[in-house]
């Protein structure tokens, strides 16, 4: 090819014209202090399902009358895996909100929190943080996370009054567990004895990550092993791979419902709530859809640890809730304003929103905020567990490492198209991609 | 430039006398200043040249949007250990070609129909053509809802008649051709749209005079309209066969893949490792998407367009 003179020119012109486009789309969004009078306004990035929105607006609302002087602007994106790579790029390109909501544990720290974000571990109200939580939200030695929320377990939630009728104890061994389903089958053919719904895809990991506590119990150094690739910490070996046999198994053995396939979250919260269905392994964060459709029977419904086979090791697996977070682009009197907004919602002031806005499914974690007497019945059975020391965070708090394949890989399995074994299988390989993609030692 | 213009102006040879070289020059230039072009080539540049090739590097890293890492071949290797992707592969294979087939034999058989003075043609043809219009998310999730297999329409239906309720889209023997299905539904339109095109060029001649020599229905058939809407044939069989390898948006609408990994095809593997955040991984697996359909598709594609010259 052979430029003319002018041809040149126009080419090294179009090049020029190419790199100042390409420079002005990542540029001017530095978010340094433009001082605009006294008044500061900042950003909030925050979740778009209506839960979080209305909680985000109670916060602010608060905030805004404490603090006259700072408005905060809301924005919201969506939850899942789409907004996990909506905040990577938002990050990565500097055009992140001054303050934003996010996971705390393996997928905060998937979020590089040392370039990103801004520490905060001199802040006052981190003293009150609980110790569990501190560590979900630490690089180090160094904080980057406030508390916005409760923790929630995963567990086996039941419908007391079934269990009540039927004159069943609490499961504290797997087959206790199976046998009580059994019973439940028998006693009257139009309850389901357990709930699964692959409607929801996610939900089809409760008896595998809510198993953790039990793995945790049993050999306390497995969540370290499986991280480093050390020793035989897989899911294809036990105990790790009772998650999978159980997801197998409850199936196989015509427990759960026959719509299992395509029934989702909301159908089988209603389900339980509604006396259709006794028991269903699921998060207590969940239980905000009962509050808000059979507020009736919110007290009905109670929750116990997914049982180990062996009842010494069985206890209840905690997820430790979603922070508040200040991304570093975020500079003087704005950084300011987004310290004081973190602080706030670890006041008590912001710990009155949360109680009236955020669904309660657990203790808190920051001693700053405590339950209130009016709440649910089923949170006084989860601190009961971490009372007396049979609690333990997910495994997604004690690792950087969780295969995305999981759900997918679980529902092939829960609906017995694919055996337990190869799913464990399936889901090391998947493991073992994420640590290599993570560039973990080990690996 | 072609090598045609840089050869004119060097030396001439005698291969290219002087009398037709401005003619040549004049031929290849374009009406319009170089400028011209600036625009459209720097987007072209920016959003297109530039993603493509440096997505041929970013196959090679370990990427994670903060940090890249350089890993060779890697990516390629663990692409291919991932579960479930010959399954994947296969059921690329086979979504691609029975929408394709189905489209071709439907599309035909309802130009041939459309293409008859019948009664409410206009509005048949319209209805038809209709599906094509609307977005493929909104039909994914529409059949989603009108396919469950306990609250759906088709299935209480099918129940009021005592007949079988299929789990539509939760069996996983199902599910591939359930989508597959929808994605017909969905574009025969354009296909016949294509073949009515076609059967209407047709020049009436031929018909009448196969007529004259008492050719039935079925011989006008085999023997006219179908050599003479080859050409349309060829267009409905690589715009289906390209659209169903890479089709993905139905499928993520109406199972995610799933249930489990029965309806998984390439692009949906692909893209649920980009939301894993395996972004180098994904960008190989796209790489290899790329190859794989045009190692089809070329071969494809001059088949059916030598057909079309020996006509």
């Amino acid at each position: 090819m052979k430029f003319t003179p002018l041809r040149r020119a126009l080419v090294a012109t179009a090049s020029i014209a190419a790199a100042a486009l390409a420079l002005t789309g990542c540029s001017g969004f530095g978010g340094s202090g433009s001082n605009s009078g006294s008044k500061v306004t900042i950003t909030f990035l925050t979740q778009n399902d209506s839960a979080d929105r209305a909680q985000g607006k109670a916060l602010i609302a608060a905030f805004e009358k404490k603090y006259p002087d700072i408005s905060v602007k809301m924005d919201t994106q969506p939850a899942g895996t789409q907004g996990d790579n909506l905040m990577k790029t938002k990050l990565s390109t500097k055009t992140m909100d001054n303050v934003f909501h996010y996971n705390s544990g393996s997928l905060f720290q998937a979020l590089n929190p040392k370039t990103s974000m801004v520490d905060i571990s001199g802040e006052s109200w981190v003293k009150d943080l609980d110790k569990n939580f501190k560590d979900v939200v630490s690089v180090g030695d160094k904080v980057y996370g406030a508390p916005l929320g409760t923790s929630s377990a995963g567990g086996i939630l039941y419908n007391k009054k079934i269990y009540k009728q039927l004159g069943l104890s609490i499961p504290t061994t797997w087959d206790e567990f199976i046998a009580n389903s059994k019973k439940i089958a028998s006693a009257d053919p139009s309850v389901t004895p357990i709930l699964q719904s692959f409607g929801d895809t996610w939900t089809s990991q409760l008896l595998v990550l809510g198993d953790f506590a039990n793995i945790n119990k049993q050999d306390p150094d497995w969540a370290d092993n499986y991280t480093y690739n050390k020793g035989d910490a897989k899911y294809v070996n036990q105990p790790a791979f009772e998650g999978f046999q159980h997801t197998a198994e409850i199936t196989a053995d015509g427990l759960v419902n026959k719509d299992y396939a395509s029934m989702t979250n909301a159908q089988a919260m209603d389900a339980l709530a509604s006396g259709k269905a006794a028991q269903y392994p699921m998060l207590t964060s969940s239980m905000a859809t009962v509050q808000q459709d059979n507020p009736d029977a919110v007290n009905d419904i109670g929750v116990f640890a997914i049982p180990s086979p062996n009842a010494q090791y069985t206890s209840l697996t905690l997820w430790e809730p979603n922070a508040l977070y200040i991304s570093s682009t975020t500079k003087d009197d704005k950084l300011d304003a987004s310290k004081k907004f973190l602080a706030f919602a670890n006041s008590p002031a912001g710990c009155a929103v949360q109680d009236k806005t955020g669904a309660v499914a657990g203790p808190y974690a920051t001693s700053a905020c405590k339950l209130p007497s009016s709440a649910p019945g089923f949170t006084q059975d989860v601190q009961k567990y971490i009372d007396d020391d049979a609690a333990s965070p997910a495994l997604e708090f004690k690792s950087p490492i969780k295969g995305p394949n999981l759900e997918t890989i679980l529902v092939a399995v829960g609906s017995g198209s694919t055996s337990a074994a190869t799913g464990a299988k399936q889901y090391d390989q998947d493991v073992k991609a994420q640590a290599q993609q993570l560039g973990i030692k080990g690996w | 430039m072609t090598s045609a213009a840089v050869h004119i102006e060097g030396k001439p040879t005698a291969k290219t006398p002087q009398a037709p070289k401005k003619d040549r020059r004049r031929g290849i230039r374009s009406p319009y200043p170089s400028w011209f072009y600036i625009p459209a080539g720097a987007l072209y540049l920016i959003f297109f040249a530039v993603p493509t090739f440096s997505s041929f590097y970013f196959a090679l890293t370990r990427w994670t949007l903060f940090s890249q890492q350089f890993i060779g071949f890697g990516n390629f290797v663990q692409f291919f250990q991932t579960p479930a992707l010959t399954q994947g592969f296969i059921n690329t294979f086979i979504y691609g070609f029975v929408t394709s087939a189905a489209k071709v034999i439907l599309g035909l058989a309802l130009a041939l129909l459309l293409t008859n003075p019948i009664f409410g043609r206009g509005y048949l043809r319209a209805v038809v053509f209709f599906p094509v219009l609307v977005s493929t998310v909104g039909v994914g999730l529409t059949f989603k809802a009108l396919l469950d297999p306990f609250h759906g329409v088709v299935n209480q239906v099918l129940g009021f008649f005592h007949l079988p309720q299929p789990g539509w889209y939760t069996d996983p023997h199902l599910a591939l051709l359930t989508v597959a299905g929808v994605d017909i539904w969905k574009g025969v339109g354009i296909a016949t749209l294509i073949f009515m095109a076609g059967i209407v060029a047709i020049p009436s001649d031929y018909f009448e005079a196969a007529r004259v020599d008492g050719a039935g229905s079925f011989k006008v058939f085999r023997s006219i309209t179908l050599p003479l809407v080859r050409p349309a044939m060829a267009t409905v069989i690589i715009l289906s066969l390209i659209g169903g390898l890479r089709s993905f948006d139905l499928i993520w609408a109406m199972t995610n893949g799933g249930p489990g990994f029965s309806s998984d095809v390439i692009a949906s593997v692909i893209y649920k490792q980009y939301q894993a955040g395996f972004f180098g991984l994904s960008t190989a697996g796209n790489v290899i998407l790329f190859l794989v359909v045009t190692a089809i598709m070329v071969p494809v594609q001059w088949f059916l367009n030598r057909k079309e010259a020996d006509l």
